[in-house]
């Protein structure tokens, strides 16, 4: 991006390198569990001082660099330890070695410490710990142990420390924030040493007098000096910054843009009771109209439900036209519904079933169907971007990989009590009040308000209700003949797991409809060409006939109820987007804003953005 | 009947609507009383004015009674409270009205009453009252009762636990009173809040046991045992210190690890003084701060290092604090000065603190090393600052730059260099003319090290006729003046022409000399004696002090040799005999004193080596054969049986003894030689005491 990374030009000799420093060159020693502990130690800690640095763009130094060095320097160690070699007699026979990499601006907070493992024949001579990348040693920044003095671009040093030798611990921090730089001694900071310093600096060591040896430590091993306590102290100053951040006569603007911004978010998912009960509290207006809102929501919770089949069903109905154009989607629908098939929850299959089949409580372990928010966006996240935020504050036991790819994002209603889909399940039982229907007589639930903590409560009550399906289909919907009411009920989800729920017509009819998908799939290649994702899903759902047990083979994950939620909010986009309406919701955009500002801040060197992270900010 | 407390505010300044307010207590309905307290209390909060004129008009009895009535209601009773809380928070006046009151036994006696609410409001006026400087500390602990019955409401509920410690932290101001809450529990009862979600209960607790700890040793080495939820108290101290606690946490967290290792509970190189505590104490001191907390940060660290060289070493290269105090002294700033008023009453209010705070830090930094006493002279104007300091209206900044000035005066080259540069000696004498004992001392101390053989200040400091007023403090009743006073003088003797010592021998008088070697205080002894040696010294100075005061001289040497002295003593006193050896008349004074030689004669034989050279020097200078009479001398000591004691001598283990009776038994040449070395060693010993 800015040309820093050419290497340098310097006296350069490879008949001089030492048979250690090529040894440690490559990611040789690969076989010593030693050094692969030290190299897992090294990968954790870097990551804990610096989360905010994407390695794959701005790698962290990690070892000196056996290719910019000067012949005097000899390596070893894995790189890690420097020797001096040459005469040391004057100031010509000064050599430096510098890091692999610049020290990249997202650390926010840089540190690295070097140990003078022997000062020499004579004294040490002098260490370099820090130079840009414009010359060696010009423009080099550095602070010399025979005098104490410190060095900045020229020659003449400034008195700054005390003196160090064999046996010390020097360290070197560089705050990215305000562009200074100060030394550590045996785990005591010495003060600022430089200010203004320039970006892209390299750790850097120089030696001098024969006999001299360092080694470096870039996080191998725990640091002398608490720089995790320096860190926070600035962790604090900038998150005190942001929370104290002036918005003076704004304050009324910005609440009606936090309003509206909730406001749209409930609605783009549907909860439709809560966005109109917080329309009301806030005296603000729903561009969307109820009807539409509660269509969407009732695909959706299709969708969620495992019932993919009838929420294309509805989906064609109340929107004609709408998967046609979006064969891609529809797809994607299709091969869901097989999988829901063998999963033995989509309505194709069900309806042969003696024994009805799962809906809602299929999802063990996590009672709340919320989203995936922001899955549809990948601007949000950068490919392995770690977040480990579940969306609901509810970490489901069969937690995978994929659930660390959430954006960290939690709205207002998502905490475990409150999740959206029990609002939203909710929702529909008290606007129908259908307890007052003779079969939710079962309920203990005496109060008709649509308070949270009622809804939760009758939420988790239904999986031991004896005969609850009656509340959810009396009359809920206006198109009736999308929810059948013996289809439903809710079985508790530890019931035994059986393909198409083990029904031999239904495990017939699965294969029928997989026959009619890979058609569809022929079909597509034909008209639009080959495509590469959709032979993998189908490829990934037939699998799962592969196995005995589907539910725990290589590709079981499928079957988690987790995995509709990709899909329903795709299909909820879609819905929007021929409506004319967002497909995304203005907080979702403001989140990827934030997340892509705080990338930028890296780029520009901006070292700030270590602390300002978005996550910190969700919970 | 109405209980009209009358107090010196006119009556007239008394509101009709105060009046009602005091009149509705005295109603017979309670409901009515009850409505009564309450709207007072709402009229009171934040005005000032009522709460003075609810006071003058007799409200505190009439509230104190209806307290402490069994007949009152639980809330009745607890709204009183409340309104004598809220009067508490108003003046000092106030308090001191409350006080005079008896509120604090009915107060204490209330908290007996088994309901939490009303014990709250109790404990919230209580505690209010006690942080207020007029009240007397002491009140608090005139039952004995009161304390344990305190320690007991803690577990109550977090308003108890925040104000009783708040109390403990106010009212424990001397050592008995560490004691009374040690015995009673404070450690383990407070040590758990610690860690409490609430964060005034967590820094009350905390600064509680900086109060506690501050120099008690029992405090500090329970505390180093003491476990918080299976961590050691000095783990839950550090993480205190964190960088990203609250700057006053941090503070008092480093305060109570500093008094643990001042009172030798903590080692001094532990890593949690050397790695968090010192360093935090650092960052304290650093401009970011408030000027409050670089006030206490700068003393606190001065009080942690000034023991130990290694710790001022490292704080001497943590984050430049050296040039960091510098800008302690750069307060009220001139912009502040032009641009703010309110700043600038702030910094002046503050600049003699942060003055007195710089000097006592930079005292603690330069005690020892060298090398931070050349850094410290080094940073700009900083003799200036102290010269300025010694004159300054504030008693405390003019002790902290003496105590700076004395602190690097134990530095040779800065006494040969920037003390005479800087004329230090005159602010210095203008400081010893009138200033309380506390800057006397340390003023003497310093000009103790000024009089230095070496110090060009010694010559214009004799000039300022500094004579008559170190004799004077010589008959101060505090002994450390006396010991300065009169180690000044023996620093001044200290190879001085017969003028000058003519002069101290003139303006001390003979009598106030021998009072001197009698003083109780050894040190006191042990420097009247260097004196006396430093008199006795060159041959025509021994021969003239012995002439006119030899007698004396001899009696008071024969009175210490007999008494119970220290080995030191008797060593200095036999060294003056040996000066007194050393002269051509004064030699007589022994020769001719059996009593004294006899006494020689047996401290050569003494078990302690020390005592057996000084005695055998003292032998040496009477044989010495290059003089007058030596052969008569000789065959005297020869009689006595002197040379018997010296064949032993010289088959002694000691190589120094036994070189030095060897050369005397042979009476040759080199003899002398090694005499004129002892003298010197003798004077070197008298002046190398001085300087600490």
């Amino acid at each position: 991006v800015t040309g820093t990374h050419h290497p340098l030009t310097l006296h350069f000799k490879k008949s001089g390198l030492p048979k250690m420093a090529e040894l440690g060159a490559g990611s040789l020693l690969l076989g010593d569990p030693a050094f692969n502990y030290q190299e897992h130690e090294l990968n954790e800690r870097l990551k804990r001082l610096y989360p905010a640095v994407n390695e794959d763009e701005t790698p962290l130094p990690r070892s000196w660099s056996p290719k910019d060095k000067y012949s005097y320097i000899g390596l070893s160690q894995n790189n890690l330890r420097v020797h001096y070699k040459g005469h040391g007699k004057n100031h010509k026979d000064a050599a430096s070695v510098r890091a692999t990499h610049p020290i990249p601006a997202a650390c926010g907070i840089y540190y690295f410490e070097v140990k003078i493992v022997s000062k020499g024949l004579d004294f040490l001579s002098s260490l370099l710990p820090l130079s840009p990348i414009l010359g060696w040693d010009k423009h080099s920044y550095g602070y010399h142990g025979d005098d104490g003095h410190s060095f900045c671009s020229s020659g003449t040093g400034q008195p700054y420390g005390p003196t160090f030798t064999t046996g010390d611990v020097i360290g070197c921090c560089v705050n990215l924030i305000n562009n200074t730089c100060f030394y550590t001694k045996n785990g005591i900071s010495l003060g600022v040493a430089f200010t203004d310093l320039p970006p892209n600096l390299y750790p850097t060591v120089g030696l001098q007098t024969p006999g001299e040896i360092v080694d470096a430590n870039f996080g191998q091993q725990p640091f002398v000096f608490d720089i995790e306590d320096y860190m926070s102290e600035w962790r604090a100053k900038i998150h005190g910054m942001i929370a104290r951040f002036p918005i003076g006569e704004r304050l009324g603007e910005w609440q009606a843009v936090l309003q509206n911004m909730v406001s749209t978010y409930l609605v783009h998912h549907g909860y439709c009771a809560t966005a109109t009960a917080f329309a009301r509290a806030t005296e603000t207006l729903i561009q969307e109209d109820q009807t539409s809102i509660k269509n969407r929501q009732r695909i959706q919770k299709l969708v969620l439900a495992g019932r993919v089949g009838e929420a294309i069903e509805a989906t064609q109905h109340l929107y004609p036209g709408l998967l046609e154009h979006n064969p891609n989607l529809l797809f994607m629908l299709k091969c869901r519904q097989f999988v829901e098939m063998v999963n033995g929850t989509d309505s194709e299959v069900r309806c042969f079933s003696v024994r009805s089949p799962k809906s809602q409580d299929s999802y063990p372990g996590s009672p709340s169907l919320s989203p995936r928010h922001g899955a549809t966006n990948p601007n949000l996240h950068s490919a392995g971007a770690d977040s480990p935020t579940c969306s609901n504050g509810v970490t489901p036991p069969n937690k995978n990989k994929s659930h660390n790819k959430y954006p960290g994002i939690s709205s207002a209603s998502s905490s475990s009590s409150s999740s959206p889909s029990s609002v939203n399940y909710s929702e529909s039982n008290s606007t129908d009040s259908t307890k007052s229907q003779p079969h939710s007589g079962t309920s203990n639930q005496e109060e008709t308000s649509d308070s949270e903590m009622e809804i939760e409560a009758e939420h988790y009550t239904n999986g031991v209700a004896e005969n609850p399906s009656a509340r959810i289909m009396n009359g809920t919907y206006k198109h009736q003949e999308i929810l059948q009411a013996q289809d439903i009920s809710l079985e508790d989800s530890c019931a035994s797991r059986q393909l198409c729920g083990g029904n031999q017509a239904a495990t017939e009819r699965m294969i029928q409809f997989g026959r009619e998908l890979q058609g569809l799939n022929e079909q597509l290649c034909r008209e639009y060409g080959k495509n590469v994702t959709h032979k993998k899903m189908l490829q990934d759902a037939f699998s799962l006939l592969a196995y005995s047990d589907p539910w725990n083979c290589p590709v079981g994950q499928q079957l988690d109820p987790m995995q509709r939620e990709n899909i329903c909010s795709a299909l909820n986009s879609a819905i929007l987007e021929s409506q004319n309406l967002p497909k995304q919701p203005p907080l979702m955009l403001a989140l990827g804003q934030a997340t892509e500002c705080v990338q930028l801040m890296a780029r520009v060197r901006s070292g700030s953005c270590s602390f300002a992270r978005v996550d910190n900010f969700l919970h | 009947t109405k209980c009209v407390h009358l107090s010196p505010v006119s009556l007239s300044e008394v509101t009709a609507t105060s009046r009602h307010y005091v009149d509705r207590l005295f109603d017979p309905d309670p409901q009515k009383v009850l409505q009564g307290v309450i709207d007072m209390k709402n009229a009171v909060i934040g005005n000032n004015k009522q709460k003075a004129n609810l006071i003058v008009l007799g409200a505190v009895p009439r509230l104190l009674y209806l307290l402490q009535q069994g007949s009152s209601s639980s809330e009745l009773r607890a709204e009183c409270a409340v309104v004598l809380g809220s009067l508490a928070m108003g003046t000092e006046n106030n308090i001191k009205s409350l006080v005079d009151c008896h509120i604090i036994p009915a107060l204490l006696q209330g908290l007996l009453c088994p309901d939490l609410i009303f014990i709250e409001a109790c404990l919230r006026c209580l505690r209010t009252v006690f942080i207020s400087p007029v009240t007397p500390v002491q009140l608090l602990y005139t039952d004995p009762t009161v304390i344990p019955h305190l320690m007991s409401l803690l577990c109550r509920s977090q308003r108890t636990q925040e104000y009783i410690t708040q109390i403990f932290s106010h009212c424990c101001k001397t050592p008995e009173h560490q004691t009374v809450l040690f015995n009673h529990g404070a450690i383990q009862n407070i040590a758990p809040l610690l860690i409490s979600p609430s964060y005034k209960v967590r820094m009350q607790a905390l600064k509680c046991f900086s109060v506690l700890a501050y120099e008690n040793t029992q405090v500090s080495m329970t505390l180093v045992n003491v476990l918080v939820d299976e961590e050691l108290l000095s783990q839950v101290f550090v993480r205190m210190m964190q960088r990203d606690q609250p700057i006053d946490m941090q503070l008092t967290a480093a305060k109570c690890l500093t008094y643990m290792c001042r009172a030798g509970a903590i080692r001094t190189d532990d890593s949690c003084i050397v790695l968090k505590t010192l360093p935090c104490l650092v960052r304290m001191c650093s401009k970011e701060r408030l000027l409050e907390e670089r006030v206490e940060g700068a003393e606190t660290l001065a009080y942690l290092m000034e023991p130990d060289v290694e710790l001022q070493r490292i704080a001497s290269v943590t984050d430049h604090l050296v040039a960091m105090l510098a800008d302690y002294f750069k307060y009220p700033s001139s912009v502040s000065a032009i641009t703010d008023i309110k700043r600038l009453d702030h910094d002046l209010k503050h600049a003699h603190e942060l003055r007195q705070a710089a000097f006592k830090l930079y005292a603690s930094l330069g005690s020892n090393d060298e090398d931070i006493r050349k850094k410290i002279t080094e940073t700009e104007n900083m003799m200036d600052r102290i010269v300025s300091g010694l004159s300054e209206s504030s008693v405390k900044v003019r002790l902290a730059a003496v105590r700076c000035l004395h602190s690097l005066s134990r530095s040779v080259q800065q006494l040969r260099t920037s003390f005479h540069d800087h004329a230090v000696w005159k602010p210095l004498m203008k400081l010893l003319q009138n200033a309380p004992d506390e800057v006397l001392v340390m003023a003497s101390s310093t000009l103790c090290n000024l009089l230095l053989e070496f110090s060009p200040s010694k010559e214009p400091i004799l000039e300022s006729g500094v004579i008559e007023l170190l004799c004077s403090l010589t008959q101060s009743d505090s002994p450390a003046l006396r010991v300065n006073g009169i180690w000044a003088l023996m620093n001044m003797a200290f190879q001085a022409d017969q003028k000058v010592k003519g002069e101290i021998v003139r303006a001390l008088g003979t009598e106030q000399l021998f009072r001197l070697l009698s003083d109780p205080d050894s040190n006191v002894l042990m420097k009247t004696l260097g004196l006396l040696r430093n008199l006795l010294s060159t041959r025509p100075h021994i021969d003239q002090v012995m002439s006119s005061h030899g007698k004396q001289i001899m009696q008071a040497v024969t009175l210490i040799l007999e008494g119970e002295h220290s080995i030191e003593v008797k060593e200095q006193t036999l060294c003056i005999l040996a000066n007194i050896a050393d002269g051509n008349t004064a030699k007589e004074l022994i020769m001719t004193n059996d009593d004294i030689l006899q006494k020689i004669k047996y401290y050569m034989a003494h078990s302690n080596v020390k005592l057996q050279l000084a005695a055998t020097f003292c032998i040496s200078n009477l044989i010495w054969n290059e003089e007058d009479g030596s052969q008569e001398r000789q065959d005297k000591l020869r009689e006595l049986g002197f040379v018997d004691i010296l064949h032993k001598l010289t088959q002694a283990s000691d190589p120094n003894l036994c070189d030095r009776s060897d050369t005397a038994t042979h009476t040759s040449l080199p003899l002398s030689f090694s005499f004129s070395l002892h003298k010197t060693d003798a004077h070197k010993h008298a002046h190398c005491v001085v300087g600490y």
